[in-house]
């Protein structure tokens, strides 16, 4: 047969030889490489207690941001739920009262915001359209759960922490927030 | 009514059998945990680690899970046997242990007591008796569970047995031709006394009864009955629950059993390595040197163990064609001639 | 009562009980486990009579090995009630004639044993050195001729496994 490359390698079936019809001389081999890997080190991590860190560009669930003063950010104008692929985002908008403005940054806000995460495909598409700089893909696995109906996150579920009644969570929340976005610039600066 | 027993040997012999059994039981419980901490560090792995410190307490989480799960009897196997067949499979297993002399003698409260369970003269017999008969777990439960896969691995587990039995008994009595007895005791004492382990005197013998070891235990390269890939799961398919938990056990009761016996024939049972036994007996006490013997026993059955498991996680399992070649036609010639060479030594050192 | 009697009979009652599940078992596989709890029963005689060798040669070549083949063979004819042929009635009365026969001879052969049951009472006949002394003073031709067969057809085995 005419090989197309010269690369192919001819395989040799030689009858084994006596030290290899012994078996016990490469059995004794092999058991010390095994024995060797005692003493290898392990790749495995304890993963609950430690964890690997992420890729920069990881993108996990999604959260819902505020601003300074913990006024949600979110204007329901419906860009992420347009740009969404997976048609996984669906809100409802509603009007700011005149006593809300310590809760909602803009004269609209949404009233619902939910997320399908069985829908979701985390392409990160909601995060790049959202003018109001609300919406972003934090570092979190979508948790294992019983029924569909709780894998759709509502709005208590996506937002983030108040920083005045929860400043340390807050604090937590948007530090990894912001080392989140200064990776996402810079390896969109890298491209 | 001549009913007298000596009731302090009848309880003395009991307690015996009772601390022997729980500790083949729980060493064999360890043993598991073993087995998975040993492949996990071969490969590079962790192994067991959530269950107490150092996963320590897996096996008991094991065992507990074993017991909760649901007793199923299929409907068309045979009851009885099928409930036999683990129960043979761990009686046999256990049986061994009778013989075996674990320590030599220890003095409670002016009465010395033997630690073995019966020094029978035929020790050697006994032992080949019983594992032959450790077939009819594998083979019943197999051809009870009616199923097609069960009972290939029943045939297959019952001629391997056999097989390698005979290189097994082969290569022993090249042993016993040295030894002159059949007593397990008197095996032992006979290396204390030389300092000799009966290895250095017959180490193809000891090479063809490990390799019938390891056959006779259905351990890897040899565990073609519970072949996973071509039977699913051998002759414990069908078994749930605590049946099943027995048959795993007693597989790890064999390999401790097995050991024992190798460590006890070959490599001097309690004898301590390069120490004269009957000196440091008259300068710290016989008690203590019976417990630093049995301690050095337990030790060499646990580098056994511990290459039953090596080997496991070394060397791919063999093709049926292949075992009974190897069984056959290498190790039974290979046995008989180990055999006549060791009795024309015997007679020519004789003259 | 002796704890050997007792042993004694019960023995005998599990061996007799034992025989007869053998031929009255309707399952073949049933029939060579009984066949095996008989094996043990006599097994159990033969260590009564102190004679541990022969007690567990018996149990390893006849309970250990042959036993094995037979329900080797058995499980692998899968033999049940469908497959069973008709059974001819003079073959019935065949067996029986037979049977009675075989066991009249044996009653008459051991009927004139009571002499050498008294001797196996002194205890050591049965140990393995005196067996090895009897085999290799007395017997030893016989013996040596025995093993040469076995030997030949071990070696027979291996050879009819050499040839591919």
């Amino acid at each position: 047969m005419q090989t197309l490359t010269n690369r192919a390698k001819v395989l040799e079936q030689k009858p084994l030889t006596f030290m290899e019809r012994l078996y016990l001389p490469n059995i004794a081999k092999g058991m010390a490489i095994t024995f060797s890997h005692m003493f290898k080190k392990r790749p495995t991590i304890n993963y609950p207690e430690q964890t690997r860190p992420f890729s920069p560009v990881f993108r996990g669930l999604h959260i819902l941001n505020r601003d300074e003063e913990g006024r949600e950010r979110c204007t329901a104008c419906g860009l992420c739920a347009v740009a969404c692929p997976a048609e996984a985002i669906t809100m409802e908008a509603a009007e700011r009262k005149s006593n809300e403005e310590h809760l909602y940054r803009e004269e609209k806000y949404a009233a619902r915001y939910e997320i399908n995460m069985l829908r979701c495909i985390f392409c990160g598409l909601c995060e790049e359209a959202c003018p109001k700089d609300a919406i972003y893909l934090s570092e979190t696995f979508a948790p294992a759960n019983f029924t569909r109906q709780s894998f759709i996150y509502g709005k208590p579920d996506l937002l983030i922490p108040d920083p005045k009644s929860q400043p340390d969570e807050f604090r937590m929340a948007q530090g990894r927030l912001e080392a989140h976005k200064a990776n996402v610039k810079a390896a969109k600066n890298d491209q | 009514m001549m009913l007298a027993v000596d009731f302090a040997l009848m309880l003395e012999k009991f307690l015996l059998i009772v601390v022997i059994i729980m500790g083949s039981l729980v060493i064999a419980m360890y043993a598991t945990y073993a087995e998975r901490k040993v492949a996990g560090i071969l490969q590079d792995r962790r192994g067991p680690n959530r269950a107490g410190p150092f996963g320590l307490l897996q096996p008991v989480a094991d065992g507990v899970k074993l017991f909760m799960k649901e007793e199923i009897i299929p409907l068309t196997s045979s009851k009885w046997l099928f409930i036999l067949g683990p129960c043979l499979a761990m009686v046999t297993a256990m049986m061994t242990s009778a013989v075996i002399p674990w320590g030599s003698k220890i003095e409670i409260a002016g009465r010395t007591v033997d630690l073995q369970i019966a020094d029978i003269n035929i020790g050697v017999l006994y032992i080949f008796g019983v594992v032959s008969m450790g077939v009819y777990g594998i083979m019943i439960g197999g051809w009870a569970s009616n199923n097609k896969f069960s009972l290939i691995a029943a045939v297959r587990g019952a001629s391997q047995i056999i097989s390698y039995e005979l290189a097994m008994g082969l290569s022993l009595i090249a042993l016993l031709m040295l030894t002159g007895s059949l007593s397990m005791k008197t095996i032992v004492e006979q290396q204390v006394s030389s300092g000799i382990w009966n290895v250095l005197l017959q180490p193809l013998g000891f090479l063809i009864f490990l390799i019938c070891a390891f056959a006779e235990c259905n351990r890897t390269p040899f565990d073609l009955p519970e072949a996973e890939n071509e039977l699913n799961f051998g002759y414990h398919q069908e078994y749930s629950s605590m049946k099943l938990g027995f048959y795993l056990f007693a597989e790890y009761i064999n390999m401790f059993i097995s050991s024992a016996v190798m460590a006890t024939l070959y490599f001097g049972g309690y004898d301590i390595p390069f120490v004269n036994e009957a000196n440091l007996a008259q300068s710290w006490g016989e008690n203590l040197v019976t417990v630093l013997g049995s301690v050095t026993l337990l030790l060499k059955v646990a580098f056994f163990l511990f290459f039953f498991m090596w080997v496991r996680w070394t060397i791919p399992r063999f093709r049926y064609d292949q075992l009974m070649d190897l069984g056959w036609k290498k190790l039974i010639p290979l046995a008989l001639a180990n055999m006549l060479i060791t009795g024309a030594v015997i007679l020519w050192l004789n003259k | 009562m002796s704890i050997t009697e007792i042993l004694f009979w019960f023995l005998t009652a599990l061996a007799l009980l034992s025989a007869l599940m053998v031929v009255f078992s309707k399952n073949p596989v049933h029939s060579v486990l009984w066949l095996i709890a008989v094996f043990f029963a006599i097994s159990g005689h033969y260590i009564i009579l102190n004679a541990q060798f022969l007690a567990i040669v018996n149990l390893i070549v006849y309970a250990g090995a042959i036993m094995v083949l037979f329900l080797f063979v058995i499980m692998l004819m899968n033999l049940n009630a469908e497959t069973e042929p008709q059974k001819n009635r003079w073959l019935w009365w065949a067996g029986t004639i037979a049977g009675g026969s075989l066991m009249l001879v044996i009653i008459a052969a051991l009927k004139n044993t009571e002499n050498q049951m008294a001797q196996i009472k002194g205890g050591d006949i049965g140990l393995i050195q005196n067996l090895g002394k009897v085999l290799f003073n007395d017997y030893v031709l016989p013996f040596e001729i025995s093993s040469v067969l076995f030997l030949s057809a071990m070696v027979g085995a291996v050879v009819i496994g050499k040839k591919d």
